[in-house]
């Protein structure tokens, strides 16, 4: 029998963390308010008292230096776990991030691997200032070298960080805010899958909804609506957006001959446009209808009381399935 | 400014650079005559990599004439267990601890993007974008503070990191960041600027208000100002504050005044926006004449310096062959080092690849 125990998607990574750090010391965490407060979320809370500052501690504010040195601490045989404080506030490392963290292995030949996590907590829904709701995982999904995954849920999130920070390559970890105290089962035993592959969450057969982190609750959602209403929808969790797992994708189309793609960000060269395109390309002659996309305007993201406006919701999922099962 | 070396190659040692002198007391002659040898030798390998490029052999080629002294020097200056992380025009600091200097012009001519490694030869790879490597070398440092390899008193095994850049590197945030994450956690680092006085056409005042040794004193980094054209005071003033980071002083910045006798690279021309008499002040105070004429002083008799020449020769031949001899990387090479784990893409797109020119049969390999 497994061990199982319920955690929020906070308490679950907080509580990979605290394993990865019991299990190696070179595992290190940092960032802005990380240590005694546990960072504005309370992702990190209490590993400070339990780790102290051999291996939790505060940055400056400065993202281009946290990114930069933790490629200096890797360089010197560390693991290092960065803490970027918001989405909208990852941009001052965006070179470090892009010109040299994804770059070094390959500019070494495979001397200089570089086993850093980026932690980002992402996207809206929480009412917040302006660059605190944002989803900018597509730059870095673009952007080779990187590994780019995000957790939906908390036995994801658990076993998922761990897996980030088990990896030589460097992996961008978008955690999803809105759903930090969501609660669920956590295996302490053993992982569910590796951490690139995507799970079918919910079986159907006339649509396909494939979808990632806070936007996988919605898909769920909508689906139980759309059963309700006597529809068959499957959704798909990607959990990793690079590499994205096309042949479960593929295989889910094969079944439902429609496909839609929903995430929060916009939809203008995003996740949706690759996946959009590739299953046009790999599943061509099973598809019913055009892949249709849901995502958030092509706007900067809004004031908060237009957040909801912005945000796909259950309906406009459900919009889409309407117009592909029309085709 | 620290000068040990007065420009018509005097010795003598000012009341208040005493402690820097007694570094160079410990010299020997060979020492002396090695330091020749190396600045002789990266002004020769600089010559020849420049008529490399102009006979299209290198796509490109980045001189540090004139900058000799200053990465001779203080490339001696760094301990055996150090690290440095250079920018891209540390040729000299690379030949004083033995890098390849083929490793250099494969990069040039575009064969790969450094390659060596980093680890083992504790140069770590050249860095293109400007003060990069500082934040780098910043975090290697807080690394062996960690590993607590400093203030033992151990030479065998204490270690400090010393990271090069440019006087126009400094106006990039990321060596703003480098002396503040340094200043707070104390590291042992040395940063070492080059001020060559241009950064391609824009002249230093258009970098800095303030001299660029004091940049780091708000962050709590400490600073001097050097004659970067004097070997002994560019080996000395790096010697002493590297074994005083080993020791665990915390970072200290090194500001070495030099001159970029030529172009930024040779896609450059700087008679647009330099003058003429400039260059000429400067050629008054060329690094290797003046170590030349300190040496002849000390007694070192023309063979050494015929000796050196033939040397340079040799090299030239060198370095010119290895340069035709270099084969051009295999299409794999693209792929190969992008993750250390596979990768879906990376394996489908090359397998694409080796089927695309497989079609071409034999005319691919034409």
């Amino acid at each position: 029998m497994s061990n199982f125990v319920e955690l929020s998607i906070a308490k679950a990574i907080n509580a990979g963390l605290r394993k990865c750090m019991q299990e190696n010391p070179k595992v290190l965490m940092f960032g802005e308010d990380v240590a005694q407060l546990g960072g504005v979320f309370r992702v990190t809370e209490g590993l400070h008292a339990e780790f102290g500052d051999k291996q939790i501690f505060n940055s400056p504010i400065a993202e281009s230096g946290i990114v930069g040195t933790a490629i200096g601490l890797a360089m010197r045989g560390y693991r290092p776990v960065a803490e970027i404080q918001f989405d909208g506030f990852i941009f001052p490392a965006f070179d470090q991030i892009v010109t040299q963290l994804a770059k070094l292995q390959n500019r070494s030949e495979g001397y200089t691997p570089m086993p850093v996590v980026i932690r980002v907590p992402y996207g809206g829904g929480i009412g917040a200032v302006e660059h605190h709701s944002e989803s900018p995982e597509a730059y870095f999904a673009h952007t080779a070298g990187l590994r780019v995954i995000s957790p939906s849920n908390p036995n994801d999130a658990y076993w998922m960080i761990q897996q980030a920070i088990a990896s030589n390559d460097p992996v961008m970890f978008f955690e999803p805010k809105r759903r930090y105290w969501q609660k669920g089962p956590v295996n302490l035993d053993e992982p569910p899958m590796g951490p690139y592959q995507a799970r079918v969450l919910r079986d159907g057969t006339q649509v396909t909804i494939a979808t990632y982190g806070p936007m996988v609750a919605v898909a769920l959602q909508a689906a139980e609506i759309a059963a309700a209403e006597g529809m068959s929808i499957e959704v798909i969790d990607l959990r990793s957006i690079s590499p994205i797992d096309f042949d479960t994708i593929v295989n889910s189309v094969k079944k439902t001959g429609r496909l839609i793609v929903a995430h929060e960000d916009s939809t203008f060269v995003s996740i949706s446009s690759e996946v959009a395109a590739r299953i046009a390309e790999e599943a061509f002659y099973h598809l019913e209808a055009p892949v249709l996309r849901v995502g958030g305007f092509d706007v900067p993201y809004p004031a908060a009381k237009l957040e909801e406006v912005f945000l796909p919701d259950a309906d406009r999922i459900l919009e889409a399935v309407d117009r592909s099962l029309a085709y | 400014m620290v000068q040990l070396l007065t420009p018509d190659g005097e010795y003598g040692v000012a009341k208040q650079w005493s402690e820097y002198a007694q570094y160079i007391d410990k010299l020997t002659e060979a020492d002396f005559l090695k330091f020749y040898r190396d600045m002789a030798r990266m002004r020769r390998f600089d010559k020849e990599a420049e008529a490399l490029q102009r006979q299209g052999q290198l796509g490109l080629w980045i001189p540090a004439v004139g900058q000799e002294a200053a990465q001779i020097g203080s490339g001696y200056g760094v301990g055996h267990n150090d690290h440095i992380f250079p920018s891209y025009r540390e040729h000299g600091v690379a030949i004083t601890h033995g890098i390849d200097l083929m490793s250099i012009l494969k990069m040039l001519r575009g064969v790969n993007h450094g390659g060596w490694n980093p680890e083992e030869t504790r140069f770590h790879l050249y860095a293109i974008v400007l003060g990069s490597q500082v934040l780098h070398a910043t975090g290697y440092a807080m690394g062996v503070k960690m590993d607590g390899k400093v203030g033992n008193g151990d030479i065998e095994n204490d270690l400090a990191v010393i990271s090069y850049f440019g006087d126009g590197a400094t106006a990039e945030g990321d060596i703003s960041e480098s002396f503040l994450f340094a200043a707070i956690n104390h590291s042992p680092i040395v940063f070492f600027c080059q001020n060559n006085q241009w950064a391609i056409s824009s002249p230093v005042t258009s970098q800095t208000k303030v001299p660029l040794y004091q940049r780091g004193a708000g962050f709590g980094v400490p600073g001097i100002r050097i004659d970067g054209n004097d070997i002994l005071a560019s080996y000395a003033v790096t010697a002493k504050h590297m074994d005083e980071a080993r020791e665990g002083a915390g970072p200290f910045l090194i500001e070495a005044l030099t001159y970029r006798m030529g172009a930024h690279t040779t896609s450059d021309d700087p008679t647009k926006y330099r003058d003429a008499a400039e260059v000429e002040y400067w050629k008054a105070r060329d690094p290797l004449l003046r170590f030349e004429t300190f040496l002849r002083r000390q007694g070192i008799a023309q063979d050494f310096f015929d000796e050196v020449a033939e040397a340079g020769e040799k090299l030239s031949t060198e370095i010119r062959e290895a340069t035709f001899a270099l084969p051009a990387p295999p299409v794999e090479h693209m792929f190969k080092y992008v993750y250390s784990e596979p990768h879906p893409l990376i394996e489908e797109q090359l397998a694409w690849l080796h089927k695309y020119e497989a079609g071409f049969g034999e005319a691919a390999h034409e």
